[in-house]
């Protein structure tokens, strides 16, 4: 690891070339100081910033592209026997060849010919290594030295450092679009190879649902299906019973923080539900899984009913808690926003607390009610861990609450924790589910944004 | 029968549906907080007896023919010599009349694997001890441990029992001796992961999640800060800032277990990053915080107010020098504010993380953001999956070191926000 030694470097390198902008530009101004566009460390910032963006730039194509180069040379140079291997089997004996240039040369009982190309990885990695300290460095040189040049008192030094600045805040602010086309990407394109295997039809209609792909083509229960409707159902059962706690709760309290409670029973009590929403999910998985199952499994012994231990009800209704504060915090801020005028309008036609929330703030405040609402519910499809760790796996299509039922999230997580190969359906079914619990939650983000806003322009 | 009576006839009816409402209303919020205080005593109660962990002393004689018959003390030698025998050979001479080798190996099992590393540790910090006789306190099998903390039953039948009579007497005999004793568990506070729950510490996720929030803070803070500054002091009013702004918000609101997707197939497949290290997990971590700490740094710079930009714009500073010097000076608190807000949140993920292999088992505690490491709640969730008794109060204790620190984060945050908050 010297690449850090190489940053080191660089840093020096910029030092350097920050100070001899700035005594350039004091050497060039000579007497007349005033005569100077910009302030002198504007000119050592400039040739400072020409010397590390190349140099960086440089240094992160090199690194990202480093190992795809050697592994590419060194596989064109094996004999053709190896070459024509199938790309499985290649894969192999690169790794080979790279574990034995990490545990430093060839190993005792190597083919000759790996063992030349043992040899020829390592060669080519410290020339690479060698080549690429050079090449970073005079290119920082190079850079700093192109922009010492150009020093004179006439030049905008300070216009253009800030507007390489802007520039780079411009990129900071581009990162959440990649971020989008990035996870559009790698979730259509991995979809796209698993609708090849197994028809979108078949995966949006299919009552049938079990990824099981088989090693061998004869075995037993080998077909794999793929059919994702007990999956959906799945989830629309658990964020169903979850909204069911999470709705009357959230809201009520909303109502009772926002219009009855003394400022002192809200200024504990909101932080206290707060506290709900900075749980980690984790921790109310484990909640469910361990307290609330066997807890609604014990009370449905006794009252004759079967509960599974993994029922949709335990996940659901821990769920439901967690959303409790996003709810009350949403429908809070909506009815905040509604006029006092129309409170006081109500209030001297001489109708009393309740029926004030009820026939006036209500319906005055339904639109953004609902748009929350709605983000809750998209946040409850997304939530994984607590159904990762109190739902079941079997994929039953059931309406039952006391059932165990499996959902999206938790069939992406169990496709995908542990080994995975990337040609079988198997592994691409993930990233289909993925596409579409996106699409799906990107669908009642965007609505319910539109309602809140909507909303919220007309009161303002 | 006039307006007025009618309405007096009324009111009875109406007050009580007032008072019904209101004590709804106060329902909720009770509902809300007995659900916390529920979840916080279900913890609580399961975890806090983790922090004790059951140790017998054993008198071991540390005898120079079994750890270094030479007398060379060569520390090769010292650290492979077989320590786990003469912690055997002083459990059968603590109970001289076992015999068999079920019964043996049961007396074995008595105390945990542990014991041997132990003494390996003693010799190789002190060669002179070999030689010597030593009463040590060696950690407890799991079982035992139940037993202690009285998960286990006595009053049940033997064949329902994971211990049965002859070792419980062996432990009744221990604790007559005062052989047995609860102690501080100080390796559930510095051990990496184990499958021996007694040897099973949180050492390895915190470093992990250290490591991981490390990365996540280095990339996000800056870059989050640039967005905001760039979407509220630059940026043109056109079609293309409504883009970005439109897309920061559908961001916050993706399912973070698409995050865990996005880091699988372009960071592990596409640009071949290690799997299971936390530079990884920091990576996925950003992008996730990332929404979260451009909404709170944009509200931070909108409540700068404007005669501070106008004053620096009219004393000649360009914009660049105004927003450097004089307006995110002013906004910085409420910009850390909401990036520890945000790098709480990162703490407590996990699903994206299970995605990109960090739920490995892992020992070692990592040395640096490349190595395999898994991070506290994953911890967490690997130890509930676990089917040994003794790990439920573990992973109760866990989600009690994890909560302590999400809530030693946000007292700061909250603390942040009172000390430097600004009415202007």
């Amino acid at each position: 690891m010297t690449t850090p030694m190489l940053a080191l470097v660089l840093l020096m390198l910029i030092v350097a070339a920050f100070e001899a902008g700035r005594r350039r530009a004091f050497h060039v101004a000579g007497n007349e100081f005033r005569s100077l566009h910009s302030r002198p460390r504007y000119y050592g910032s400039y040739t400072a910033l020409w010397c590390i963006i190349p140099a960086l730039l440089l240094l992160v194509l090199w690194l990202s592209l480093k190992e795809w180069v050697i592994t590419s040379l060194v596989i064109a140079e094996l004999p053709a026997a190896l070459r024509s291997q199938s790309p499985g089997q290649l894969d192999l004996l690169v790794n080979d060849i790279r574990n034995q240039v990490a545990t430093g040369g060839a190993a005792a009982d190597a083919l000759p010919a790996v063992a030349i190309a043992v040899d020829r990885y390592r060669d080519l990695q410290w020339l690479s290594y060698t080549a690429m300290w050079v090449a970073v460095l005079s290119a920082g040189i190079v850079g700093a030295g192109l922009a010492w040049r150009r020093i004179a008192p006439q030049f905008w030094a300070r216009n253009r450092v800030e507007g390489i600045y802007k520039g780079l805040l411009l990129v900071c602010s581009t990162i959440a679009i990649f971020t989008t086309v990035g996870i559009v990407l790698s979730v259509l394109f991995e979809s796209i190879r698993f609708f090849n295997a197994v028809p979108v039809l078949d995966f949006l209609t299919g009552l049938e649902w079990s990824p099981q792909t088989a090693i061998r083509s004869d075995q037993v229960g080998s077909s794999g299906s793929f059919g994702a409707v007990p999956l959906f159902a799945g989830t629309l059962l658990v964020s169903f019973v979850a909204m069911m706690v999470a709705a009357p709760v959230g809201l009520m309290s909303a109502i009772y923080l926002s219009e009855y409670a003394s400022s002192r029973v809200r200024a504990t009590a909101k932080p206290m539900l707060e506290i709900l929403a900075g749980i980690p999910t984790v921790v109310y998985g484990y909640f469910a899984a361990l307290t609330v199952a066997p807890m609604l499994r014990d009370t449905g012994a006794v009252l004759g009913l079967s509960v599974s231990s993994e029922s949709a009800l335990a996940a659901g209704l821990v769920m439901g808690i967690m959303i409790i504060p996003f709810v009350s915090s949403l429908s809070d801020d909506v009815i905040n926003a509604v006029p006092q005028a129309m409170r006081d309008g109500s209030y001297a036609l001489g109708a009393t607390q309740s029926e004030t929330v009820r026939r006036v703030i209500l319906p005055a405040a339904l639109p953004g009610i609902v748009g929350g609402l709605l983000l809750a519910i998209s946040r409850a499809i997304g939530e994984t861990m607590i159904v990762v760790m109190a739902a079941g796996l079997s994929a039953n299509l059931t309406a039952n609450p006391l059932e165990s039922v499996t959902t999206v999230t938790v069939q992406i997580v169990t496709l995908l924790v542990g080994d995975q190969e990337f040609d079988s359906p198997k592994t691409l079914a993930a990233f289909a589910l993925g596409l579409v619990l996106f699409l799906v939650t990107l669908l009642l983000n965007v609505i319910a944004l539109h309602v809140v806003r909507r909303y919220r322009e007309q009161y303002e | 029968m006039d307006t007025a009576e009618k309405v007096r006839a009324g009111l009875g009816k109406r007050y009580a549906a007032e008072r019904r409402f209101r004590l709804f209303g106060m329902g909720a919020i009770v509902v809300a907080l007995c659900f916390l205080v529920f979840l916080f005593a279900s913890i609580i109660g399961n975890g806090y007896t983790a922090f004790q962990q059951t140790f017998i002393k054993i008198t071991v004689h540390l005898e120079s023919e079994v750890i270094d018959p030479r007398g060379q003390r060569d520390l090769h030698k010292l650290r492979t010599a077989d320590y786990g025998a003469l912690v055997k050979k002083s459990l059968r001479a603590q109970f001289p009349e076992v015999s068999g080798r079920r019964d043996k190996r049961k007396l074995y099992g008595m105390v945990s694997n542990g014991a041997a590393f132990d003494l390996q540790a003693m010799v190789m910090r002190d060669p002179d001890l070999i030689g010597k006789v030593l009463d040590v306190w060696v950690a407890a099998d799991d079982d035992i441990d139940m037993l202690m903390k009285g998960h286990i039953d006595r009053g049940r039948p033997e064949a329902e029992r994971r211990l049965k009579d002859l070792e419980v007497g062996w432990i009744d005999r221990l604790i007559a001796d005062q052989r047995l004793e609860m102690r501080f568990n100080s390796a559930f506070f510095t051990a990496g992961d184990s499958r021996e729950p007694e040897l099973a510490g949180i050492w390895g996720a915190a470093v992990g999640s250290f490591y991981t929030l490390l990365v996540t803070l280095l990339l996000s803070f800056p870059i989050g800060v640039g967005a905001a500054v760039y979407l509220e002091e630059f940026a043109p009013r056109n079609r293309w800032t409504d883009i970005i702004e439109v897309n920061i918000n559908n961001l916050a609101a993706v399912p973070s277990i698409v995050f865990g997707l996005l880091g699988l197939a372009v960071f592990i497949n596409f640009f071949s990053l290690p799997r299971s290290a936390p530079v990884v997990g920091g990576l996925v971590l950003t992008l996730m915080t990332l929404p979260t700490i451009i909404i709170a740094s944009r509200a931070a710079l909108k409540s700068v107010p404007p005669s501070i930009r106008d004053a620096a714009l009219g004393m000649g500073a360009s914009k660049m020098q105004m927003v450097a010097h004089h307006v995110l000076p002013l906004a910085l608190p409420g910009m850390l504010t909401g990036t520890i807000i945000g790098m709480a949140q990162a703490l407590g993920e996990s699903a994206p993380l299970l995605m990109i292999g960090m739920v490995a088992f892992i020992v070692d505690i990592p040395g640096g953001p490349f190595d395999p490491a898994t991070v506290l709640p994953v911890q967490v969730y690997l130890w509930a999956d676990s089917p040994e008794r003794a790990f439920v109060e573990r992973t109760s204790a866990a989600i009690m070191v994890l909560l302590g620190f999400l809530a030693l984060m946000n007292t700061l945050a909250v603390f942040l926000r009172k000390k430097f908050e600004r009415r202007w």
